[in-house]
């Protein structure tokens, strides 16, 4: 009867090992998931943030005033252009 | 020594130890007493005080949709910022220190000081949406009772081309003007919340429960091509600082969908930095104010008369240089033609004939092409505060007002609806209905004229812009261009100012399969110059080449450069 109950009482520490090592184990992914979480808002605003900044660089104004002053590049003679006619989709 | 310790026992009364034990079982009774009552009947709050210490309820913030151009270029995104508060009374700082905090925060250091001194308030903003970097500094001051939290805040990198129709937010996101207000509805994001644990050190260790799902504003796409509204603004800017105008508007209407590619009006304002704003800035002239929109409502006036078969465009119509006399009026043209056909009317743009021909017609059936033309009614864009502008009941008209109004006074119509109005000249008789939202889709119109009549005004329009018309100068090279010019005195204190116009010029092209409408606006040009076929015309031209470049539209006119007319060589107008 004791040996049964002494082996009862190691199989218990044992559970009770094991559900705070399994606790503490969720706890750390969660922490980790969340860690990543943060770091996929970040990268979201970071990206509207780059967004914002490629349409400032890219203001029709700006990007003319690029092409013709720094570049030297100007709207092609209108004789010269030939427009191709798209075919009817099927 | 005494007798107690002499004998070695001492015999107290039973009656104490009783005491004792009593009192031992009392205080047991009484521990007891409490656990149960802590444990089964207080246990609820208990339990909630005990979650306080270690759960949270975060917000998570929705982030409000963007709206995009056709193309997908950005018109308004938001981005985080910090915004700074303080505690009054928990903030602990040198004079150094604060006067850092000032120049960090960019507000004078004695208005701070007031601030942070009112001790009755326990929270006050320091400054609301400063930039990341800004904040970090300021947190790395580490003062006591400073404190930060994230907000949104918008940006609108088309700045003032766009910033009558995007519009604007308030400081909490929500849209005041335009389509940020007009869409706030799906554009706006619903913040959530959630139930969580944290350890010591504050990091989240568990997820109890979503109270709340946060839910992201959807994106908006308009109908707005960012290059032909870049293009409309510059040449409309040029336009307005040369004639010295006060203020001006485009409209860009695609005809096949019934998009509207752009959108313009000036004075503008910079919606990144509305500091300093005026109401002149902020109004959409182009779809909230009205105008006596003058000649450019006569082709109305000569489709209906066409359509009820009163005159064919070669029928003559005026009597040549008589002015006409209804009761107490005389309608007169400044500039007398002699005798004119009904095409050559348009193409002079001769009061007298359209006054004649609207004379021909039954009212009702002239009401009712100008309603079904959509006057007198709001566009329906789906835009705050569309203006509908005026069209009186027909039974109220009086001979002359009939006669008036086919040269268009006595009516007020928005430059939107003007321009809506010509596309039933450009899809054959067809009243396209408008949007701003991105469709692509063929739309599908609402006859109001037949083919034959809207083809036959098309080729009246045509000859306007030919030499001897009102307007050559909006001639393109590369295609063919149809329209008519406006000039309008001014209403002023309930009559005409003498010296003020409004120069405006609708138009479409290419004339043979039309493709846009193209509406322009200039109030008040105030350098010398004020016919429509000079001031308003040339803006026309100069956006339709672009527009019509840019959207690969098939040539149907020669390339060969078109002569600009002398200076006295085009035919003026009055109205």
């Amino acid at each position: 009867m004791a040996k049964l109950n002494l082996l009862l009482l190691l199989v218990l520490v044992v559970c009770a090992l094991g559900l705070v090592t399994s606790q503490h184990k969720a706890r750390k992914l969660f922490s980790d998931l969340e860690r990543e979480q943060a770091r996929a808002r970040e990268l979201d605003v970071e990206y509207g943030r780059l967004q914002l900044e490629a349409s400032t660089w890219g203001l029709h104004a700006r990007v003319e005033k690029v092409a013709a002053g720094t570049l030297g590049m100007r709207t092609p003679d209108a004789r010269r252009v030939r427009i191709v006619e798209r075919e009817a989709p099927r | 020594m005494s007798a107690v310790a002499a004998c070695g026992i001492v015999r107290l009364p039973v009656w104490r130890a009783r005491v004792v034990l009593c009192a031992m079982l009392a205080a047991f009774a009484v521990l007891a007493g409490r656990s149960v009552y802590l444990q089964a009947m207080h246990t609820g709050f208990l339990q909630e005080k005990g979650e306080a210490r270690y759960s949270r309820v975060l917000e998570a913030p929705g982030t409000r949709g963007r709206i995009l151009d056709r193309h997908g270029e950005a018109l308004a995104i938001s981005t985080p910022v910090q915004s700074v508060w303080a505690i009054p009374e928990d903030v602990v700082a040198t004079p150094a220190q604060l006067k850092k905090l000032a120049v960090l925060l960019g507000a004078d250091p004695r208005e701070l000081h007031k601030r942070l001194a009112d001790s009755s308030r326990d929270f006050v903003y320091l400054k609301r949406q400063i930039a990341p970097e800004q904040a970090e500094q300021v947190a790395r001051l580490g003062l006591p009772g400073i404190h930060q939290h994230r907000e949104f805040r918008r940006y609108y990198p088309g700045g003032e081309l766009t910033a009558h129709l995007v519009g604007f937010t308030g400081l909490d996101e929500a849209g005041q003007e335009g389509v940020e207000l007009a869409h706030q509805g799906s554009l706006g994001g619903i913040p959530g919340s959630r139930r969580v644990i944290k350890d010591r050190l504050g990091r989240v260790v568990e997820d109890i429960e979503s109270i709340r799902a946060a839910q992201d504003g959807k994106d908006l796409q308009l109908s707005i091509d960012g290059k032909i509204q870049s293009l409309a603004y510059g040449v409309l800017k040029a336009a307005v600082a040369e004639h010295k105008a006060k203020a001006g508007a485009v409209v860009v209407i695609d005809v096949r969908t019934g998009e509207v590619l752009a959108l313009v009006n000036l004075p503008s304002f910079n919606p990144n930095n509305r500091a300093k704003l005026s109401g002149a800035q902020l109004r959409n002239r182009a779809l909230t104010d009205t105008f006596e929109p003058g000649s450019t409502l006569k082709p109305f006036t000569v489709a209906l008369a066409l359509e009820l078969g009163k005159v064919t465009p070669r029928s003559m119509v005026s009597s040549g240089r008589e002015p006409l006399r209804i009761a107490h009026y005389t309608i007169h043209d400044p500039h007398p033609e002699g005798a004119l056909n009904v095409a050559q009317v348009i193409q002079k743009s001769s009061n007298v004939g359209a006054a004649k021909i609207a004379l021909s017609l039954p009212r009702e059936d002239m009401w009712d092409l100008f309603n079904r033309a959509g006057f007198g009614a709001a566009p329906q864009l789906g835009f705050p505060g569309e203006a509908g502008g005026r069209l009186r009941a027909a039974r109220s008209w009086r001979p002359v007002e009939q006669a008036t109004m086919a040269y268009g006074h006595g009516i007020s119509v928005s430059l939107v609806q003007l321009a809506r109005a010509y596309t039933m000249f450009a899809r054959d008789g067809e009243l396209v209905p408008l949007t701003l939202v991105k469709s692509d889709a063929l739309a599908p119109g609402t006859r109001v004229l037949s083919p034959q009549t809207a083809r036959a005004v098309r080729t009246m329009l045509e000859l306007a812009v030919q030499p001897g018309g009102t307007a050559p100068r909006a001639r393109i090279m590369g295609w063919r261009v149809a329209g008519k010019t406006g000039t309008a005195h001014k209403q002023e204190n309930g009559g005409y100012a003498p010296d003020k116009y409004i120069a405006s010029f609708v138009g479409l092209a290419p004339a043979s399969a039309p493709r846009i409408v193209v509406a322009v606006m200039i109030d008040e040009p105030s350098a010398g110059k004020y016919y429509g076929g000079i001031v308003a015309a040339p803006v026309f031209a100069q956006i339709t080449q672009g527009a019509l470049r840019l959207l690969g539209v098939p040539h149907d006119a020669p390339l060969e450069p078109v002569p600009l007319p002398g200076e006295g060589e085009e035919a003026r107008e009055s109205t």
